[in-house]
């Protein structure tokens, strides 16, 4: 009977474990380079929206402050999203027929809340608390990236654990004073030096206590 | 028939929420036979601590030994295939690895897009994330429990007690932490319906005006309203306004664990209605006969609160009331008893009679018939009133007869109590009448055909009226027949026309306190359903348009209150404090007629005498379920019940000689006899339960309660007839059949290690520290990080023994706080309940038959040398920066270590999905608390010091740049603890306090031994003796 596996399967079996593992590996690495890279978390993907609402336009463009519509900011968990009347305030008198704002109208007039599609979601076991942040001297930018030149909303950051202990771990590299919390263009002169003085002086925790467990996860 | 209630009810399953048989359970404790001549002997011939947990444990049988030497017994840990029929070990195992295949994917899916919804236009006060609290108030047996509601963007999930209101004044009981439960219950009667056809309001009212009409005509002879007790002022003006209208139609009332003997008693000793109320705070002797004042009752709260704090020993003072407690069955109040006495039912005349002449009350004679040891302990408790004459007082119990209450009345007025510690009042009830006559007469008129239109608002007299009545079968014969109530009972089985009853956070209304003090019982929520509320159905038959129920009650207080000056203000303030003011009763004085109370009281001790019985029956509401109505909530379900740690069942409870004498054992199932009727209940072993008296608890066996209610337990009401509302001659006939329970009291326990510390107040004033152990632990560890100091905060727990008497509301508030699943009957059968506090129970001494009872509650007790965290492989319980033990539910894997290696079991760990309800049943999401995580099968959790309040708290004060004050965090026990037995706060701060209170020398902390440095201390229960009597 002739042999059924030639010679050379000697050395296909060995390379092909190899390659196994090589593949399998290759494969897991990936994932993980995808998940670190923010994929899972939709990092820079701008999301649909029912109104392409342009935070280009009216943060840059008119110059709104950010809180005119996010009016929870300094005191809540939440920064919160306006509703719709806010919208309206203004657009009840311009572009008050742009076809692209009807929904902004219709919701108005029926009563029914316009429904965003969430940017930045954290996991439900995080519990992130805006107002804090803002008071400790944390700029709206730091986090949501370059807003005023996004037209269509986009997370800036992956938003994952690792990311957030950046900051919790060394918050003087990120600091800003207060006065610029919401300035998107702002930046240090000597981050460094500025840092540690902002973090002495608005009394920020130190690393060891903002990065147990219990800050974020209850 | 699709559009059919009740096929509904079947098309969807609750497998964790319905209790299931428990046929093939394994053996657990209560299945032992014991023996109890020989668990006597042991107890009196017994070494080593003086407490025991139960009977069990004094068996020390080595079956019970097994059972305990595992941290979840009964193979609480196995793989079980009765839970999951068809699933097989080896299908179990071909999961587990194509699951481990799996696992490392799992990080890999996509985050799906998520929704926000805004508002259209926010009002004003509210911030997103921010939690508001609205006064209102919850009606229980027709009396007010003030509270403040939780909501979150107008979505209530928790109650506390509202510190303004007298009633309440900051505490809540457990039936009112569990009533938001009560609102999403996905059970509720959701539409009204006729003839179990899906109906609508409007046709409701345009029939029941037509049925009005036709009675306009004949004065309303044929027009029937059935309430339970009303108090509140707005629907007692209606229904006046009614009687008015309809000059001839009458006025029912009934309340199955109703005040009668109450009211009677007051009718006989002053010859009018009157109310009484205590004040606790200024009595040094307390005489309670039958009486669960603390934990049952109106005024139970207000009650706990006083008492409580005139027995704390804190800051030096050496000083505390004196309590005896005459008692059938052990209550939670008796448990604080000093001196504590188990009588029959029946004796209770005679024991009052006996008090009274000791007191040297004129025309109360020495009765006969009362043994030695009752006459004794009559005689001591005489000599401390009558030396505390002025600063004593004497409560009968809701249940006790109404003779017994007008002695203590006349007792009351002869010590010169009367406007020092007791108060009598005009009642705060609409209309006091005696409801059990109250309700035979509209049986009666039923009966002749008189009643063309019965409005029944609320209750459920087909399940809980006296069996004699034959309610239910009577019903037919009235005519158009209209049931208000929350959920398609068995009385809606028996009417056409079943509204929803709107719940008390969806609707208007009022209600009083017992003393008198109102409360607008203002709404969170639009009705969720097509709920209505009383006032709104009364509505109907008084105005032509129905009226909204706001409009209704404002109104009622607009003409109630004619000399405001400014209406408006007035009605806000009322709404915003939960209390309108000015509206407490009066204190009036009334003189008590001895002659005639005496008259009754012998004739009432004759009576008893005369109708002697081997075995008496004993009607109770349940501490949890009360009179049935919250049968279908999960919460007091599964709430072990005081004493007896019994969850998702009622039991035959009769004492051990009782037990003996009978032949019987734990679990075994009896036929109880009375009358010709008889029910099937398993028996329940109670040390200190009186001699000869079984136990029954109503609101069991119901069998319209909904999924959760639905044939728990048995139903005692057909024992109970209008001749014997609270207490029957009963036989007892074993079937041999037995019938396991699902109780507590043995799970997590302490392997006989001094846990709980108790001395007498002697021993107290010789040495305050006797209790204290070696000390408070040193500060110098932390698990946090080595050589870690605490500067700013470090959290502490204080826990008083001496205060705590085992009322569970802590139990019930952690639940809702911390989104606490339940677990069912069959898992609390295998120790798998997951309260994060539990209230632990020690009987200590050498008399099975009237032990003292001590109880402790316990939850993670935070140790600065937690073993927990040690054992944990992959750091998901770690240590804080302020000393917290804290959980990372998301890093845990479910090895159950911690949970092993945790001296004081108090870690719970989720074996099932049992928070998959809150999925399958959308209306339930809305019940859960956002700012704490809903935990998921195979993780462990356990108590957090409720660090989202911590947090919650910390970040306000970082805002304003200052430290978190003393008493700003409050956990979630602690503020609804009607005794006020637990205090949190920062250890750091010398001025705070629990930082007091751990000085205090009778703080200890619980297994110095092990050196674990718990975080939590408890302070050593006093008691006070009178140290005259040996024993007794």
């Amino acid at each position: 009977m002739a042999q059924l596996f030639p010679k050379s399967a000697n050395y296909l079996a060995p390379a092909s474990i190899a390659a196994l593992v090589l593949v399998a590996g290759g494969a897991v690495g990936s994932l993980l380079a995808l998940d670190y890279a923010g994929f899972n978390q939709r990092r820079g993907e701008t999301v649909e929206q029912p109104v392409p609402f342009s935070h280009e336009h009216h943060v840059a463009g008119l110059g709104i402050d950010c809180r005119y519509c996010h009016t929870a900011v300094e005191k809540s968990a939440s920064a919160g999203v306006p509703p719709t009347s806010t919208c309206y305030n203004c657009h009840k008198i311009v572009w008050n027929e742009a076809p692209m704002l009807e929904p902004v109208r219709s919701s108005y007039r029926t009563g029914q809340p316009i429904e965003w599609n969430k940017v930045h979601d954290l996991p439900d076991f995080t519990y992130f608390n805006h107002s804090i942040h803002v008071a400790k001297g944390m700029g709206c930018a730091t986090c949501h990236g370059p807003v005023h030149q996004m037209r269509l909303m986009r997370s800036a950051q992956p938003l994952q654990m690792r990311w957030c202990l950046e900051c919790h771990r060394n918050p003087e590299k990120f600091i800003r004073p207060k006065e610029e919390i919401y300035n998107m263009t702002w930046k240090a002169k000597d981050q460094e030096t500025l840092g540690r003085e902002l973090v002495e002086k608005y009394k920020v925790r130190p690393p060891a206590e903002i990065t147990s467990c219990g800050t974020c996860h209850r | 028939m699709s559009r059919r209630i009740e096929g509904a009810e079947t098309s969807m399953s609750l497998p964790t929420l319905r209790p299931e048989p428990l046929d093939d359970l394994p053996a657990g404790p209560a299945h032992f036979p014991l023996d109890l001549a020989e668990i006597r002997e042991r107890l009196r011939t017994r070494q080593g601590p003086a407490f025991w947990r139960g009977i069990e444990e004094l068996a020390d049988d080595a079956r019970f030994r097994e059972f305990l030497a595992t941290e979840y017994p009964r193979h609480a840990s196995d793989w079980d295939e009765s839970l999951d029929r068809g699933f097989s070990r080896r299908r179990f195992l071909e999961l587990g690895m194509a699951s481990m295949a799996l696992a490392g994917m799992t990080a890999c899916t996509r985050q799906p897009v998520e929704k926000i919804v805004p508002y259209v236009k926010q009002p004003e006060e509210i911030l997103p994330g921010v939690p508001l609290f609205f006064a209102t108030a919850m009606t229980v047996g027709g009396f007010a429990q003030p509270l403040l509601a939780e909501s979150h963007e107008g979505r209530p999930t928790k109650v506390e007690g509202n510190p303004e209101h007298p009633a309440s004044l900051g505490g809540a009981t457990a039936v009112a932490q569990a009533s938001v439960l009560g609102l999403y219950d996905p059970d509720r009667l959701k539409v009204p319906t006729k003839l179990g056809i899906l109906d609508t309001w409007p046709h409701l009212v345009t029939e029941l005006q037509a049925a009005a009409k036709a009675q306009k005509q004949i004065e309303g002879a044929g027009l029937r309203i059935l309430t339970e007790t009303v108090t509140s002022p707005t629907l007692g003006a209606q229904m006046k306004a009614v009687l008015t209208a309809f000059p001839k139609a009458k006025w029912h009332q009934w309340e199955s664990a109703g005040r009668d003997a109450v009211r009677a008693g007051a009718r006989i000793a002053f010859g009018q209605p009157a109310e009484t109320r205590y004040e606790l705070g200024a009595a040094d002797v307390v005489v309670a006969l039958d009486s669960d004042f603390l934990a049952l009752g109106p005024d139970s709260v207000r009650n706990a609160k006083a008492f409580s704090a005139r027995r704390r020993l804190v800051g030096g003072s050496k000083e505390m009331s004196r309590f005896f407690a005459v008692e059938v069955s052990p209550t939670p109040t008796g448990t604080l008893a000093d001196h504590r006495l188990p009588l029959r039912a029946s004796a209770f005349p005679a024991f009052a009679e006996a008090l009274a002449a000791e007191l040297g009350l004129a025309g109360f004679a020495r009765p006969s018939g009362l043994d030695e040891k009752a006459l004794k302990f009559a005689g001591t408790a005489a000599r401390d009133l009558k030396a505390a004459a002025g600063r004593s007082v004497v409560v009968a119990g809701d249940f006790a007869p109404a003779e017994v209450h007008a002695a203590a009345h006349a007792m009351n007025e002869a010590l010169g109590n009367v406007g020092k510690t007791v108060f009598v009042t005009d009642p705060a009830e609409a209309a006091p009448v005696d409801q059990l006559a109250s309700l035979a007469d509209l049986v009666a008129d039923v009966k002749k055909g008189e009643v063309q239109v019965l409005l029944v608002v609320g209750g459920n007299p087909v399940y809980d009226a006296p069996s004699d009545l034959a309610f239910g079968e009577t019903l037919l014969k009235a005519g158009l027949r209209v049931h208000l109530t929350a959920y398609p009972d068995e009385t809606s089985r028996y009417c056409q026309w079943v509204v929803p009853m709107a719940h008390f956070l969806e609707a208007w209304s009022d209600v009083r306190s017992l003393d008198g003090t109102a409360a607008i019982v203002q709404p969170l929520v639009e009705p969720l359903y097509d709920g209505k509320s009383a006032h709104e159905l009364l509505s109907v038959l008084l105005d032509e348009t129905p009226r909204k129920g706001y409009d209704v009650v404002k109104e009622h207080w607009k003409s109630a209150r004619p000399g405001e000056a400014d209406f408006e203000a007035f009605w806000r303030k009322s709404l915003h404090d939960g209390v309108v003011p000015g509206t407490a009763s009066a204190a009036k004085v009334l003189p008590v007629r001895t002659a005639e109370v005496a008259q009754a009281l012998a004739a009432a001790a004759t009576a008893a005498a005369a109708r002697p019985s081997d075995l008496e029956g004993v009607f109770r509401p349940d501490p949890s379920l009360l009179d049935g109505r919250f049968a279908n909530n999960g919460w007091l379900q599964e709430l072990p019940k005081p004493l007896s740690k019994l969850t998702w069942d009622n039991a035959a409870i009769v004492s051990p000689n009782t037990a003996q004498k009978l032949g019987l054992q734990n679990e075994d199932v009896v036929k109880v006899t009375s009358n010709g009727k008889s029910v099937e209940l398993p028996v329940l072993i109670q040390p200190g339960q009186a001699a000869d008296v079984v136990t029954l608890h109503l609101g069991f066996g119901r069998v319209h309660a909904g999924r959760v209610g639905n044939g728990v337990g048995g139903d005692v009401g057909p024992l109970r007839t209008t001749g014997a509302p609270w207490v029957a001659a009963v036989t007892l006939a074993k079937t041999g059949a037995r019938s396991p329970l699902a109780h507590t009291q043995q799970h997590f326990r302490m392997e006989g290690r001094e846990i709980v510390r108790v001395m007498s107040l002697p021993e107290y004033v010789k040495d305050p520290a006797k209790a204290k152990g070696h000390g408070l632990p040193p500060k110098d560890v932390s698990l946090f990080q080595p050589g870690w100091e605490y500067k700013e905060n470090a959290w502490g727990l204080s826990v008083d023994l001496g205060s705590c008497f085992g009322c569970n509301a802590c139990v019930v508030a952690c639940q809702s706080e911390n989104n606490i699943p339940i677990v069912g009957k069959e898992q609390v059968g295998r120790n798998r309940e997951m309260h994060w506090i539990r209230v632990d129970q020690y009987y200590e001494g050498t008399d099975l038959e009237n032990p003292e009872v001590h109880h402790q509650p316990l939850m993670c007790q935070h140790c600065e040398m937690a073993p927990c965290e040690v054992v944990c492989p992959v750091a998901a319980t770690v240590h804080g920066a302020e000393g917290l033990n804290e959980m990372a539910y998301n890093r845990c894997v479910g090895t159950r270590y911690c949970s092993n290696n945790c001296p004081y079991h108090v870690r719970r760990f989720n074996f099932f999905e049992y928070n998959g309800e809150r999925e399958k049943e959308p209306v339930l999401k809305m019940l859960a608390n956002p700012d704490v995580t809903v935990r998921s099968r195979g993780v462990m959790e356990k108590c957090t010091f409720c660090i989202q309040r911590i947090n919650r708290a910390r970040i306000v004060a970082e805002r304003e740049g200052r430290a978190i004050r003393d008493g700003e965090i409050r956990t979630a026990c602690q503020q609804t603890c009607p005794a006020d037995a637990i205090v949190f706060g920062n250890i750091n701060d010398p001025a705070a306090k629990v930082t007091k209170l751990r000085d205090e020398p009778r703080t200890y902390w619980l297994l110095e031994e092990l050196n674990t440095r718990p975080r939590t201390t408890y302070m050593a229960k006093v008691t006070n003796p009178n140290p005259d009597v040996e024993a007794g």
